[in-house]
């Protein structure tokens, strides 16, 4: 049997819409399923990735847990891909930015409506978040960008069929949104 | 006899007083260009027309075409120049395509599409920038401004009045607007005002207006901007 191609995926600060894109493939799946298989991805339960082909990366990075995930995936991914505007630009998440992190504290746990025994929360446990939040490539290095937010279900399918041939992946006009 | 010059390999007539930009579109050949516009006195600062005219970069909305000249207009290297002027345009400002208005309508959204720009490349500099809602009918979002003054001219050169100028230099600059306040509700610009839509990002904007076209169904979604601004701007030099 031929071996297939190993995919891990994760989302770091993004909202889950590039997976649900990549669900957007629809019977489309069944003919990929033949030809690749997931590692650790949210699909999965896998807590780990080891020895990928590909990675598929959706979210910008925003707090430690994210740099480690990042890093693991770009140590254990032949081809590391930054999917969809969180990832390559910081995205919806990055508009905190412009906000010192104590402001933004501040107002979700203390001062927001409707808050009950206000603390910002400590818990060891909890990842510490960055004072920016920051696009991939900024912190790894990136092989591929999917723009889009979400990239269409096309734009997963010209790219995925591209690597999987060999050939050098390029989006078609049409591919090419931001939005 | 008709004086010509060669772009990409391509004979075409031009007027004497033409810039190579203008002789290329009468031709019918896109050159990518942001802060150009037919109608106004040529700016220069985009850098997005820069070609190879006799082996030299120059920019077409602003070099004049002269008889004998090689142009190279569509070439690999110019491509690639374009697209890394263009990302440095896009985290120089803060551009969230998904959460602007403009999306779908933008130029410099659909520049970037023209040139396959499929990352930004550049570390951002997620610059702190103000917005000003001041006015009734149109805002000036600053986080957008790429500083082409097409606002600035149009002000001036079309609506005869004073509104906009670029104050700074650098990394500094900014669009300002004349009154003592520094708000725009307290200029003479008004809704009707070509300065009020002439904006090729979403840096301003005219208010309430914002998903009448509903995404998907803006002037970029389904056409390429070389087709779009040809079609525009032969219309306009007519």
């Amino acid at each position: 049997m031929k071996t297939k191609i190993r995919i891990a995926t994760t989302s770091l600060a993004g909202c889950f819409g590039c997976h649900m894109s990549l669900l957007d493939l629809d019977e489309r799946l069944i003919p990929l399923a033949e030809l690749i298989e997931f590692d650790r991805s949210p699909l999965t339960d896998i807590e780990h990735c080891t020895n990928c082909d590909i990675g598929l990366i959706e979210g910008g990075v925003c707090n430690s847990e994210n740099v480690h995930v990042l890093r693991e995936f770009r140590k254990n991914c032949k081809i590391l891909v930054a999917v969809g505007a969180c990832a390559i630009t910081g995205g919806l998440p990055a508009m905190r930015n412009f906000i010192p992190l104590e402001e933004c504290l501040t107002e979700a746990y203390i001062d927001g409506i409707g808050v009950e025994n206000a603390q910002i929360p400590n818990d060891p446990e909890l990842p510490l978040l960055l004072d920016k939040v920051r696009p991939l490539h900024e912190v790894v290095k990136i092989d591929y960008f999917l723009p889009g937010c979400p990239p269409s279900a096309d734009v997963f399918w010209a790219f995925l069929n591209d690597l999987i041939a060999g050939r050098e992946p390029s989006l078609p006009y049409e591919c090419v949104h931001y939005d | 006899m008709t004086k010509t010059i060669r772009i990409d390999g391509n004979t075409i007539p031009f007027e004497e007083g033409q810039t190579i930009i203008e002789a290329a579109t009468a031709a019918g050949i896109y050159i990518p260009h942001l802060c150009h516009h037919p109608e106004f006195t040529p700016h220069g600062s985009c850098k997005l027309c820069t070609v190879k005219v006799n082996g030299r970069n120059c920019s077409a909305c602003t070099f004049p075409a002269m008889e004998g000249q090689e142009i190279l207009n569509d070439s690999q290297e110019l491509q690639a120049d374009r697209q890394k002027l263009t990302q440095m345009l896009f985290v120089e400002g803060n551009h969230f395509c998904p959460s602007c208005e403009k999306t779908g309508n933008c130029q410099l959204q659909a520049v970037a599409y023209h040139l396959n720009m499929l990352d930004n490349h550049f570390p951002h500099f997620y610059a702190q920038r103000e917005l000003d809602a001041s006015h009734a009918e149109v805002m000036i979002d600053h986080n957008r401004c790429i500083f082409c003054t097409l606002c600035v001219r149009a002000s001036h050169e079309h609506d005869h009045k004073n509104v906009f100028a670029i104050s700074g230099r650098g990394i500094n600059k900014q669009l300002i607007v004349n009154a003592e306040s520094g708000l725009l509700k307290d200029t003479d610009l008004e809704a009707t005002d070509l300065a009020a839509h002439i904006c090729p990002t979403g840096a301003i904007l005219i208010k309430h207006t914002a998903y009448q076209v509903p995404i998907g169904k803006r002037i970029y979604d389904h056409q390429h901007i070389d087709q779009v601004s040809l079609a525009l701007e032969q219309t306009d030099e007519n």
